[in-house]
């Protein structure tokens, strides 16, 4: 297959065209400023809708309008647009619209700054905003895996009619890498949506409403919901293993720190330590059952990420005490290399 | 189901229920004039033969059950936000007719950027806009375009502009950009002004038929409840006082 060298941005951008997306809402922060340049250079010759709003507020509500009006619609921001979005992306979840949000994280709280980090995991993963309610969330180690999720995520958000994320962070966002593009979504594929609001003709009026008064009403919602979810739970954990097969400690990584300690897996290995590693790719639903099966027959399980230890509470609920659980975090957009990383596995494993 | 009435002969009927409202009771207060202004929506709705092809953004305050009163299709918004939904749903489907329907606190306080923006736009949207001073919803709290020296529960003294200040004249604001098409102030506190807020209402529909652009409707309303007053006083209210301080008439009609 012909590949091209993109930056994560674009090919996200471009996977996003490719897979059918009609209308792309956006607000201009660092550092996914090339994916909003290449949706204003592209989407609107392809026959799609740019528009750049006046706030993330309002960007994640016309896509909550557009949503609704039957399209695949996406919009892209950085931690602190992300904040703003919450809101928005409640009412999404509730009301049962997919759509793909893509959060390019940068180091926080607050303004913080703008170099990797993995400071939105618990936003990500635990609801984010108001109520119960979860996104499917994908994380991309490599620009060619972020192509390539980005069309997973639309399949799958419009699947279970549940919003999902594409998080990464500016790593993955802004270098480049030979990408294997997808084919071009026949739009014929892309699931109907007979919810949609197109005009009542021929058929009762629909409604896109995350509310109800009446307390039985609103539990059933939340009933629906909580359904899809366990659904999700049981057919969509997607994660990658590296000599796990002999491993007795057990890294886990995802994003940015995956692909890093992919490298620490490979330098351990070449001093013959039995290091492996389990990358969630899906971050919810979370990969416990591998993680646990996994923790049964390892010495250790050592979660490593770029935050003060979000992933980790995660990990400690898979292996439930069944053995070690150290932890390695770096903070504040600081990334550690891999000897660094190393250096931490050799305390653990000889 | 609603009883359809023979009509006797030599009589002929002149009052029904316009075919875009459902069979829904209004859970308006008495003596409000959300009522009068939801069933002028609809007949002009009916009126303009696009019940079909409609979608209406339902606001979060008095009308946030506006979906069950009509007979299109519906999206709840959150506070504020409508406009932006509004912008979301006619990109993504042109063809559709747009309306919001909102009040003071959802347009001209928490969703002032996305109303301002939308109108900046020009977006081909109709908004509709109750201004009845206050929060009718959750209490009767002080509104944006609450009016100086009103009493509201959270201005028990009344309103006082340099503590609180100063109503908001958003119909104002937005007629001076050059992206709105119409933008217009009306009140239905009696019949002529009924029937031409009716014919504003009409007019800012066709607007988005024929391409025009971001039209909006600001109409003076009531709040009896929470302005301690009967239906009468209120209407007189309107009539007196807030139409006063608030001007009738079109604030922009590029034509």
């Amino acid at each position: 297959m012909k590949r091209v060298l993109m930056r994560g941005n674009e090919a996200i951008a471009e996977a996003a065209i490719r897979s059918g997306l009609k209308c792309y809402f956006c607000y201009p922060i660092t550092p996914q400023g090339e994916l909003v340049e290449y949706m204003a250079r592209e989407l609107p010759k392809r026959g799609g809708v740019f528009l750049q709003a006046e706030s993330e507020v309002a960007a994640i509500n016309m896509v909550y309008g557009a949503a609704a009006a039957g399209v695949r619609t996406m919009t892209s921001s950085s931690s602190p647009g992300i904040s703003l979005k919450q809101e928005g992306i409640s009412y999404i979840a509730m009301a049962r619209l997919p759509c793909v949000i893509v959060n390019m994280m940068r180091g926080g709280p607050g303004l913080g700054n703008i170099a990797p980090a993995q400071g939105d995991y618990f936003q990500a993963t635990k609801g984010g905003g108001h109520g119960d309610y979860r996104l499917i969330v994908l994380a991309p180690s490599s620009v060619p895996e972020a192509a390539e999720l980005v069309g997973l995520a639309f399949d799958l958000s419009d699947r279970y009619r549940v919003p999902a994320m594409i998080l990464a962070d500016g790593m993955i966002g802004q270098m480049m890498e030979p990408v294997a593009l997808p084919e071009p979504v026949d739009p014929a594929e892309i699931p109907p949506r007979p919810w949609a609001v197109t005009g009542a003709k021929g058929r009762p009026k629909n409604v896109i409403s995350s509310f109800d008064l009446e307390p039985e009403g609103l539990r059933r919602m939340n009933l629906v919901l909580q359904e899809t979810y366990r659904e999700i739970e049981r057919n969509e954990v997607r994660w990658e293993e590296v000599e796990t097969e002999d491993a007795e400690l057990l890294l886990v990584a995802y994003g940015t720190m995956g692909r890093i300690a992919k490298t620490v897996v490979r330098l351990a290995r070449e001093e013959g330590l039995p290091v492996g590693l389990l990358r969630p790719i899906t971050l919810w639903p979370f990969p416990y059952g591998p993680i646990r099966a996994l923790a049964e027959r390892v010495k250790a399980v050592l979660t490593v990420e770029l935050s003060a230890g979000q992933m980790w509470e995660d990990v400690r609920l898979a292996v439930e005490g069944r053995t070690e659980t150290p932890f390695y975090g770096e903070l504040g957009g600081v990334v550690p290399s891999p000897g660094r990383i190393l250096e931490e596995v050799r305390r653990y494993v000889r | 189901m609603s009883v359809e009435l023979a009509i006797p002969r030599g009589y002929t009927r002149v009052f029904s229920r316009p075919a875009a409202l459902s069979e829904a009771g209004f859970t308006y207060c008495p003596g409000c004039h959300h009522g009068i202004i939801t069933r002028l929506v609809a007949e002009a709705i009916d009126e303009l033969g696009i019940l079909e092809r409609t979608v209406g953004i339902a606001p979060v305050g008095c009308a946030v059950f506006l979906d069950r009163f009509f007979n299109c299709d519906f999206v709840q918004a959150a506070h504020g936000r409508a406009c932006a939904v509004a912008t979301g749903i006619k990109r993504a489907r042109p063809d559709l007719v747009v309306f919001t329907y909102q009040g003071d606190g959802d347009l001209a306080a928490i969703g002032t950027a996305e109303t301002v923006h939308a109108a900046n736009r020009g977006e081909n949207i109709t908004v509709i806009f109750v201004n009845n001073g206050i929060y009718g919803m959750t209490g009767g709290e002080m509104a944006p375009t609450t009016l100086p020296g009103q009493r509201t529960v959270t201005t028990p003294r009344g309103r006082e502009p340099r503590s609180h200040g100063y109503p908001l004249k958003i119909s104002e604001m937005l007629a001076q950009l050059d992206g709105p098409a119409y933008i217009t102030r009306q009140a239905v506190f009696d019949y002529p002004h009924i029937v031409k807020a009716k014919r504003a209402i009409l007019k800012a529909f066709r607007n988005q038929l024929e391409g025009k652009g971001f039209s909006l409707v600001e109409i003076l309303s009531t709040c009896p409840t929470n302005w301690r007053m009967s239906p009468v006083e209120a209407g007189r209210w309107v009539a007196e006082e807030v139409s006063r301080f608030y001007p009738l008439g079109d604030l922009k009609d590029t034509g």
